[in-house]
């Protein structure tokens, strides 16, 4: 059977379409972490158990099952640890300028900590592992508390250390 | 942890319907089909069947909430003990375990258990439902497509273990291959690496050829206490060892190059099946393969090889079919996969079962392993990179 | 039942009409917390498997598991999720402990009912697609037809189902997990806004957040770690068709053969007179008739006479929904069930406060999964190892 038996109508079909609408309360943890990134600012926990700090943050610490202890502030600069390039969009729909895609481990951050964004500023060619970046964020007065108040991250010029 | 096991059980019948893009029937109808072949093959009526087990994955895709609910009809849990079960992508190996326990602790003799997928409900497209697995304030608003996560975690085990496209893509062309031989497969068909390499790039480095497609499909199996697969079937082939692990759902947290909850889920199940050397002492495997490279990722979390080093030895087609083609001395996915054969989510781990139980009782005709099994690994993956679902089979 | 399986901890988090600022994550962690605390455990290295009920739609996300093993302690552990109330979810935890997998197995159920805008939206989309959600009704409607035929069947009065919302709410002003305690009389139930006649506003359960999370043991570890192991006595569940064309519109047969299971198990032949409480699912004020008789309590329409004599009163012979059932505490989508168990198990162990049903010793939480399903889940927990041993 193909699409176009369903929407030429040779099939008997029913439509429908979900009235499904959430808001889910950001609760403390990713509340003022989206409050943060509409200052500017990225912050993160640390659970002084096992001593990492966090991002994005959670009032667990889910190694150790135990509160997390205390705010942290994290840089705004990473290292790249996984990318990809982007052809499609979320319905699967062709995308006509790629979008560049990173998890991207945060100064200030425990090793292996990272967070998922989008690269630009960038040629996909010249992306790679280890490859350290800035966010470029949005002015703030169109900042929302959005993980999308984040622009994107651009590369470090002259590399820059790590941390 | 881990006293005796209470009860022996076997897989004493299995049934599976076509996986297609497209099917006319309802979910429940598909349901009915497996079900009943799987009756069938077993010698049994429903009337002999104490429970039911169900696995199906997102309510989104078949549009119906609460769907184990509207799909038990033709499961056959209607007036009968009848539960769903739902580990994302793992479902379909998880549903068997789920029935297991139901025999093994001795409150059931005779389970059903039936997984089921139909896809092509969802429209415009499945993948636009698949947006609703991810954060919806960490990562739906960057515009996720489900392909992103799969090519960061190809990404990172080719950057980790030097691992190259043409290596991996002989998987695809393997299982297809494989397919071609499976009455149910829906993308069965004779391609090449360079196909695979030519290929459309969906997300870099992932390409069309690399990856399932989405389908419509149900299958199912019987699972019965020692003493009554003992009456029903001189075949019953042995669940020896079950298995399951969830890792983290803070995913950017972790390093994607290796399924450690695959590590940890099989060995769950190998101790319970007393396996000590899985390269050695398992006969056939059917890792989950929803994109090509996965099957190597798993393989290797399921021990069969060491960290990378699943296609070392692999230049090209020859070369992976010698390794582990029909043939040959550990055969990988000798039904095809998901690659071939098709990914109705937890239908498609079901086949997996399917596929060890009919190779173990050497009725897999034309994609009968060579090598004489006694052992069978099934194994399913699922979720935000996050679950591994384990079953070992044995006659 | 060879292998025993007691209830060692309970933790609970949230029980109000909303809980805006907690996200569902940090509720489950401080549930989990306290469970973990009551049992004596550390999940991280005493729990050996998690069991989530939870459905998709309830949550707003898809594969809804996978957001669950960071704030139960169970990354990296045998962690599943069960599409269905809590107590579905406890009988498998029972199964997983009785076939000798593991020790110590956790159980989470939740409801954020606050976050989810559209709840009439979500619960049409559960109706069977070809044949009942295109006569575009409420789901409602489906318990009205309900309610009506089962006082045409039963001879029972609107007015019984209206002393039931009565006696509930009055219920639950004695219990700080209730949202909706209160003094309402059945002539208020009875003047109250009519839905889909015979069912009336009053007459329905409005919705609640909360969650609970129970640890479970098999018997050699629950000695060692509590005093007072609530055991499971027996266990059943059982579904029907969501098709309301052919249910029978009087009898809840799915409560009937999933309380038979249990019964089985526990080796109770006469539950009105070997069970000390109930909590069945009210959410319907009806239902809480219905469901009683399906337990086998009374023949049909004899709960409507028993309720009018106090039977079901929290000191009369046979307390019904003490806490409040769902008309007290609040319709909690899939944890209605796992508070139930939760009460049972509180009044088992004499910690129910001024709910207290005195000499406690056998109860019985049932689930029903709500409309449009026809799935009911039935647990029977006791002081004892085995009913009657007193």
């Amino acid at each position: 059977m193909s699409r176009k038996d369903i929407e030429e109508g040779r099939v008997p079909t029913f439509k429908d379409k979900p009235e499904a609408r959430y808001a889910w309360a950001a609760g403390v943890a990713m509340g003022r972490f989206l409050a943060e990134l509409k200052e500017g600012r990225i912050i993160g926990r640390r659970c002084r158990a096992c001593g990492r700090v966090l991002v994005p943050p959670r009032m667990f610490c889910e190694w150790c099952f135990r509160p997390t202890d205390e705010w942290v502030y994290v840089r705004d600069t990473g290292t790249v640890l996984t990318y990809s390039i982007s052809y499609l969009g979320p319905a699967a729909e062709r995308l006509k300028e790629p979008v560049i895609i990173a998890v991207i481990e945060l100064d200030g951050a425990s090793p292996g900590i990272g967070i998922l964004h989008k690269l630009g500023e960038v040629k996909p060619e010249a992306v790679h592992v280890g490859m350290r970046v800035k966010a470029v964020w949005k002015p703030p007065e169109e900042r929302e508390g959005a993980i999308t108040d984040i622009l994107y991250f651009k590369p470090l010029e002259g590399g820059g250390g790590g941390e | 942890m881990m006293s005796s096991v209470k009860r022996r059980v076997a897989v004493v019948g299995a049934g599976i319907t076509l996986f297609r893009r497209r099917l006319k029937e309802t979910g429940r109808e598909l349901s009915f089909y497996a079900a009943k072949m799987a009756l069938d093959t077993a010698g049994i009526t429903l009337r002999d069947v104490d429970a039911v087990v169900c696995g199906t994955a997102p309510d989104a895709f078949d549009g119906v909430h609460m769907k184990g609910e509207y799909l038990l009809d033709g499961m056959g849990g209607h007036r009968k003990p009848f539960v769903r079960v739902y580990v994302g992508g793992g479902t379909g190996v998880f549903t068997p375990i789920a029935a297991w326990w139901h025999v093994a602790s001795g409150h059931f003799d005779i389970v059903l258990a039936v997984a089921e997928e139909k896809m092509s409900s969802c429209y415009p497209h499945p993948q636009k439902a698949f947006t609703t697995i991810f954060d919806p304030m960490l990562t739906r608003p960057l515009g996720a497509n489900l392909v992103w996560i799969f090519a960061l975690e190809m990404q990172r085990y080719m950057h980790v273990h030097g691992v190259k496209k043409e290596q991996i893509a002989t998987i695809a062309v393997k299982n297809k291959r494989n397919a071609l031989d499976h009455p149910c497969a829906q993308l069965a068909a004779k391609i090449t690496v360079q196909d695979v390499l030519n290929s459309e790039v969906m997300v870099w480095p992932v390409q069309r050829l690399d990856i399932s497609p989405p389908s419509d499909g149900a299958a199912a199996v019987v699972l019965a206490a020692e003493h009554v697969a003992k009456r029903l079937t001189d075949d019953p082939v042995w669940i020896e060892g079950v298995g399951w692990c969830l890792d983290s759902t803070y995913w950017t947290n972790r390093d994607l190059y290796y399924p450690k909850y695959v590590e940890y889920a099989a060995r769950m199940a190998y101790k319970m099946a007393g396996i000590k050397n899985p390269p050695k002492e398992i006969d056939v495997a059917e890792p989950y393969d929803p994109f090509d490279y996965k099957e190597a990722h798993h393989a290797e979390g399921l021990m069969l090889a060491r960290k990378g080093e699943y296609l070392k030895d692999v230049k090209d087609e020859s070369d992976i079919f010698a390794r582990y083609g029909r043939d040959g001395d550990l055969p990988i996915c000798p039904s095809g996969g998901l690659l071939g054969v098709g990914n109705p989510i937890a239908a498609a781990g079901m086949m997996k079962v399917c596929e060890i139980f009919w190779q173990l009782r050497k009725e897999a005709g034309k994609r009968q392993v060579k090598n004489d099994p006694r052992t069978g690994v099934a194994q399913a993956w699922g979720d935000l990179m996050q679950v591994g679902t384990v079953v070992v089979m044995r006659v | 039942m060879e292998r025993r399986v007691a209830v060692i901890g309970v933790g609970w988090s949230g029980f109000a009409p909303q809980t805006a600022d907690l996200s569902y994550k940090e509720l489950m962690f401080e549930a989990a917390t306290r469970a973990y605390e009551d049992a004596g455990v550390d999940p991280r290295r005493d729990v050996e498997s998690f069991i989530t009920c939870a459905e998709d739609y309830w949550e707003g996300f898809s594969i809804f598991d996978e957001f669950v093993p960071d704030q139960l302690g169970a990354v990296m552990k045998p962690t599943c999720t069960v599409s269905g109330d809590g107590l579905y979810g406890l009988a498998m935890a029972v199964m997983q402990i009785q076939s000798g997998l593991f020790d110590v197995v956790a159980v989470e159920a939740h409801s954020k009912a606050s976050d989810l805008l559209t709840y009439e939206g979500v619960l049409r989309f559960a109706l069977d697609p070809i044949f009942t959600r295109p006569l575009g009704w409420h789901p409602y409607a489906l318990a009205g037809l309900e309610m009506a035929r089962y006082l045409y069947d039963t001879g029972a009065l609107e007015e019984h189902c209206a002393l039931v919302v009565e006696k509930n709410r009055r219920n639950a002003l004695a219990n700080p997990l209730a949202s909706y305690g209160a003094t309402v009389t059945a002539e208020d139930v009875l003047a109250s806004r009519p839905l889909f006649e015979p069912l009336k506003e009053l007459d329905v359960a409005p919705l609640a957040d909360g969650c609970v999370v129970m640890v479970l043991a098999a018997e050699g570890v629950a000695r060692k770690l509590t005093d007072t192991p609530i055991w499971v006595l027996g266990m059943g569940w059982a579904s029907e068709s969501i098709a309301p064309e052919i249910r029978d519109w009087c009898r809840a047969v799915h409560v009937e053969l999933a309380a038979s299971m249990a019964y089985d198990m526990a080796g109770i032949t006469s539950p009105a007179k070997e069970l000390d409480l109930l909590e069945v699912d009210d959410r319907f004020s009806y239902k809480e008739l219905q469901h009683v008789e399906a337990l086998g309590v009374c023949t049909y329409g004899e709960a409507a006479r028993l309720l009018e004599e106090g039977a079901f009163e929290r000191d009369g012979e046979l307390p019904v929904n003490p806490s409040g059932g769902c008309l007290g505490v609040g319709n909690l989508l899939e944890v209605m069930g796992l508070h139930k168990a939760l009460e049972v198990v509180l009044q088992l162990r004499g910690e129910a406060g001024k709910r207290q049903v005195p000499d406690a010793e056998v109860g019985l939480a049932q689930a029903w999964r709500g409309l449009p399903t026809a799935s009911s889940a039935v647990v029977i927990f006791g002081v004892e190892k085995e009913v009657g041993k007193a």
